[in-house]
């Protein structure tokens, strides 16, 4: 007896919707197994991890606007990834939209600017982050270079660039030799949506974000090219697509959204610009993709399920002195589970006897 | 004299993490098999490696623990490609992120530990010839291994019947199985080479290149052999050559950074990464006239039954 894969007749739409939570349900198997080895009781711990969050108004702000980040750029990646262009660098485009952004709120700290200041923060940002994907598009493009690997290369370069400006040039003069930039104005800072919360503009323009991706892929010519490029190139070849259009079109479109959620989380959360303004939102984002399968309101859901465990994860670290390290093999091992789930949908293993097999082989 | 005798140590010492990972991923993408995991195991290998050798103050134990530890992570990476045939961009990714975190969680007590470096070769007489007795001749045993192992791996995939038909695998794999070879299998075996090897080039960088564990130690490294790769064309005498240019590059930025060349030293430290994309670029020009990559990388392969 022999287990074998095998192509299904059509792709299998029970599994293709209950996927994504058996690959929850694995995770979280797994995520035991773990914590028992760490020698924390891991039934206490899931709790932390998964409830404790959700039971309090203040932790429950706080995925939304970890979540925001997360889905915008989740958003751009998977237009991406449907059109088979692999960005990966979003964690680049994402601190040069940052820098970019801030670049505005450090020339005019102190100044007179009135409430133009946050609008055009917003736009450097996204169109820093559009330019910064835009080189690994072109490469690919015009010199058919990897744009996995020149992407990635680019997220190096984008850190230390920041590491430089705000060690160097930008760093506040009255910080106490810490690398940072001065506290932005109020002009130059996120509204928030409710005095002394902690949801801020950000939610909003990453639901926006949403809508504007539903749209997009559900209603628009461009959306289905998008759809048709990646999912059958010869089809598209024939149907005049121009897919190297589509690559430039799709990197500007997720290097936008990831430099938007850069100046974002300056702006907001953070406050002023830093080296780890990023958790590793444009690597995580990566997962939210996946997870709620290149869908836009599959994201959305995701992107907060993913923002829970950065919150667990922290809460976990200060309740049960668990490593927040755990919080990444989590993501990861997540990330393996819908990959291997969403196989079983095309997919599916049966059992062949090997004697079966040997006439099967002969047959050929 | 004695500058240039120190770069040229150095260069080798940087170049060797870089030749070996680049080497294992040769031989997983001949296969036909693109793991872009090589960073994730590599910085399990290195946390592993360190761990051994910590525990037990034996180098080798710790390169047997970091050749383990890859492989391991190329078990996971091989099950998901090949066993459920999973898109191997997207599985590469998750590996090199399952590796992050692992690697903080197993290393997290290590950090501030030190270790015994790798100890170098010393033959007396040799080792003291100037120049290049400290070059030939008094190496630690990593770099000598690298270079019988990019050594090996040619004579395999051109002299030996195993290594034409991993590379038929890599060009053909329906040819391949109809002519009656097991696809899934060969792959199998080029995967876990391939991990072994990243496994190997991480636990090089705690055991020989600096004697501490930090995460993150390895910044990229594993990314940098996966670009060398397409550098190389696939060709392993390439592929050498290229792991010492790009070793150069780092050791170069690092001696102009310790000169104080008055260009902040973030702009030298991404000089590295920026000559990846550059390099990549002018390859992938040159080779208009068509690819040199294997011609089945990356595709998904379903015994058809």
């Amino acid at each position: 007896m022999q287990l074998v894969l095998e192509k299904r007749a059509e792709r299998s739409n029970t599994i293709a919707l209950i996927s994504p939570l058996i690959a929850i349900g694995l995770t979280i198997v797994t995520m035991i197994i773990l914590f028992a080895i760490l020698g924390k009781n891991p039934f206490a711990a899931l709790v932390v991890y998964f409830i404790e969050p959700l039971t309090d108004s203040y932790t429950l702000q706080e995925i939304a606007v970890k979540a925001a980040p997360l889905v915008m750029i989740a958003i751009g990646l998977s237009l991406c990834y449907l059109a088979n262009a692999w960005n990966i660098g979003a964690e680049g485009q994402f601190l040069i939209g940052a820098v970019a952004g801030s670049w505005l709120a450090v020339k005019t700290q102190g100044t007179e600017a009135g409430h133009w200041v946050f609008p055009a923060m917003l736009l450097l940002g996204a169109i820093a982050g559009a330019l910064y994907a835009l080189i690994p598009a072109i490469c690919k493009v015009r010199f058919g270079a990897s744009e996995i690997l020149t992407s990635l290369m680019l997220v190096y370069v984008a850190e230390l660039f920041l590491d430089y400006l705000v060690r160097g040039p930008w760093r506040d003069p009255n910080g106490f030799n810490f690398p940072t930039t001065a506290e932005f104005d109020p002009v130059a800072t996120v509204p928030l949506l409710v005095e002394g919360g902690r949801l801020h503009l950000g939610t909003i323009i990453a639901l926006v974000v949403v809508a504007a991706g539903a749209v997009l892929l559900g209603k628009t010519i461009k959306g289905f090219e998008i759809r048709v490029v990646g999912a059958a190139p010869r089809a598209a070849r024939f149907g005049g697509f121009n897919s190297n259009q589509l690559i430039l079109l799709t990197f500007a479109i997720s290097g936008a959204l990831a430099g938007l959620a850069g100046i974002i989380e300056v702006a907001g959360p953070v406050g002023h610009l830093q080296p780890n303004i990023s958790p590793g939102y444009g690597f995580t984002a990566i997962i939210v993709a996946f997870l709620g399968r290149l869908n836009p309101i599959g994201i959305l859901i995701a992107g907060l399920f993913l923002a829970l465990t950065f919150i667990g994860g922290e809460q976990a670290q200060i309740a049960m002195k668990i490593p927040l390290d755990v919080t990444k093999v989590f993501q990861g091992i997540l990330l393996f589970y819908v990959l291997a789930c969403d196989s079983l949908i095309l997919y599916r293993f049966r059992l062949v006897s090997s004697s079966r097999q040997q006439v099967a082989r002969g047959a050929h | 004299m004695e500058l240039i005798e120190a770069i040229i140590l150095s260069v080798l010492a940087a170049s060797t993490p870089l030749l070996l990972a680049a080497t294992g991923e040769l031989v997983t993408e001949r296969s036909g098999v693109l793991n872009l995991g090589v960073e994730g195991m590599m910085i399990v290998g290195a946390a592993c490696g360190f761990g051994g050798a910590l525990l037990t103050g034996s180098t080798i134990i710790g390169a047997l623990c970091g050749i383990v530890a890859g492989t391991a992570m190329s078990l996971i990476f091989a099950a998901m490609t090949l066993g459920l045939a999973v898109n191997q961009v997207a599985t590469g990714l998750a590996l090199t992120i399952l590796g992050i975190g692992l690697s903080g969680l197993i290393g997290a007590g290590f950090v501030g530990e030190r270790i015994t470096p790798a100890p170098h070769l010393y033959i007396p007489y040799l080792t003291s010839i100037p120049l290049i007795g400290r070059i030939v001749f008094g190496e630690d045993a990593f770099v000598y291994f690298s270079i019988a192992l990019i050594v090996a791996v040619w004579w395999f995939l051109y002299r030996t019947r195993g290594g034409l038909i991993l590379r038929a695998c890599g060009d053909n794999h329906v040819s391949a199985h109809a002519l009656g070879y097991s696809v899934l299998k060969i792959r199998l075996y080029a995967v876990m080479f391939g991990g072994a090897c990243a496994g190997l080039a991480g636990a090089y960088l705690p055991l020989a290149y600096t004697p501490f564990f930090i995460p993150g130690m390895t910044a990229g490294r594993g990314w940098i052999a996966l670009a060398l790769v397409v550098f190389a064309s696939w060709l392993p005498g390439r592929l050498a050559i290229g792991a010492y240019l790009f070793g150069a590059v780092t050791i170069l930025q690092l001696h102009a950074q310790g000169a104080g060349v008055g260009i902040p030293s973030q702009f030298l430290s991404s000089l590295p990464y920026l000559a990846t994309v550059i390099v990549l670029v002018l390859l992938s020009r040159a080779r208009t006239g068509g690819s040199t990559a294997p011609a089945a990388l990356g595709t998904v392969f379903v015994p058809d039954r």
